[in-house]
């Protein structure tokens, strides 16, 4: 069973404790810039976590079968970026065809997965952290899907809020984000260290 | 941007008016991790501005042979070469360095400033104009993430560049909630909203 324990506590780790936007400052672009409301944050988690679910995936049996084998890690970063970008590629085609009135809401941001951190980030973490079964890096990249689409709504649900109170005029937009990420943070802190 | 936009211009465009992070907001992620201290920002400040100044120079020469439907792999895979060479440059001569930033490194290649420079200025303009957009935003991204990281650094520690500010150090209490991710995002929101303040004044 220690397996299935490991596997466990790191899904668990990567979602809340590790979360990859609050303790990484991974994917912080979209973090900030498609948290406006609820619905398109939950669209754009949905679409990261299959990306990053897919991209977390190929990446690792690359990484595993191809590149360590013959020595070839100066292609790394390379190979991964191709892997993720045509992944996005398949997102956006997919959500184009399907559903129409999300493809128009995401704008420019669809295509900007590519240049998510939050995917290519995961991705070499999973090498970084010396990651080798593909099970757990399968469950690892699916928990940060997860991790970050929970942040992001929860940003979206509190930026509703605030657009009904009183913010001076020059901290407006971007700088109370900033700042409100910055106080979600805080309190996610209080998970840290809870899982090793 | 015409043919007769001068150098100068172009240059000082990237410290302020288009300071990519303060008023583009692109290429936060490296801006909040990486500026806990002074040094690290000051690391990864030059490899940003090296890797610019390589797909700068490569997309803007080979701007005329770009079909428009590859053009976004063509930079992204111009990045990532460039970036795989700063990698491999501070692996081998600044290990310990190499070792803090961790994926910080190559987490470059998907800084939107590289590729928003690309598309916005080296796919349309000669080599001159090219190289200063690539030092100016270079030098601007690298300010301020300087900036960012001694506020952060001289709040968390009570020193600067590892080192114990005189008559300053000594009875100062570390503030060790700034040198976390809490401090990163709070500082920058209050630098923007700082910089937002001044833009409005001159203006």
């Amino acid at each position: 069973m220690d397996t299935l324990q490991t596997l466990i506590l790191g899904f668990i780790g990567i979602v809340v404790v590790n979360n990859l936007v609050f303790t990484k400052f991974l994917g912080i672009c979209p973090y900030l810039g498609v948290s406006g409301r609820i619905d398109m944050a939950f669209g754009m988690g949905c679409a990261v976590t299959f990306v990053v679910t897919l991209a977390g995936t190929l990446t690792w049996i690359i990484d595993h079968l191809f590149l360590m084998p013959y020595g070839l890690e100066v292609m790394r970063y390379l190979c991964f970026i191709l892997v993720i970008a045509g992944a996005v590629q398949l997102v956006e085609m997919y959500v184009r065809k399907f559903f129409p009135a999300l493809y128009e809401s995401f704008g420019v941001f669809l295509p900007l997965i590519t240049t998510n951190c939050a995917i290519l980030g995961l991705c070499l973490f999973l090498n970084l952290w010396g990651i080798d079964s593909l099970l757990e890096a399968v469950v690892l990249s699916v928990g940060a899907g997860i991790g970050f689409t929970m942040a992001i709504c929860v940003m979206a649900g509190i930026r509703e809020n605030l657009e009904l109170a009183d913010v001076p005029e020059c901290l407006q937009g971007a700088p109370i984000t900033l700042i409100t990420a910055g106080l979600l943070t805080l309190a996610f802190m209080g998970f840290a260290g809870m899982i090793g | 941007m015409s043919k007769e936009v001068s150098l100068g211009k172009t240059f000082t465009a990237g410290l302020w008016d288009n300071n990519p992070v303060l008023r583009l907001l692109l290429g936060m992620c490296p801006t909040l991790a990486v500026t806990a201290a002074v040094k690290p920002a000051l690391t990864m400040g030059i490899s940003v501005i090296f890797v610019l100044l390589f797909s700068n120079i490569v997309v803007s020469s080979i701007r005329h042979l770009l079909k428009p439907h590859v053009r976004i792999l063509m930079f992204t895979l111009t990045i990532a070469t460039a970036v795989t060479i700063a990698d491999l440059y501070l692996k081998a001569f600044m290990p310990e360095m190499s070792a803090s930033l961790g994926p910080f490194i190559p987490l470059i290649i998907v800084n939107c400033i590289i590729i928003g420079r690309a598309e916005a200025c080296a796919s349309k303009n000669g080599l001159m104009v090219s190289i200063t957009d690539a030092l100016g935003m270079g030098v601007g991204f690298t300010l301020t993430l300087c900036v960012l990281a001694a506020i952060r650094e001289v709040l968390a520690t009570g020193m600067i560049f590892e080192k114990a500010i005189p008559a300053f150090t000594d009875f100062y209490v570390p503030w060790a909630a700034m040198g976390m991710p809490v401090g990163a995002f709070i500082t920058l929101g209050l630098m923007l909203g700082a910089v937002n303040m001044i833009s409005k004044k001159t203006t």
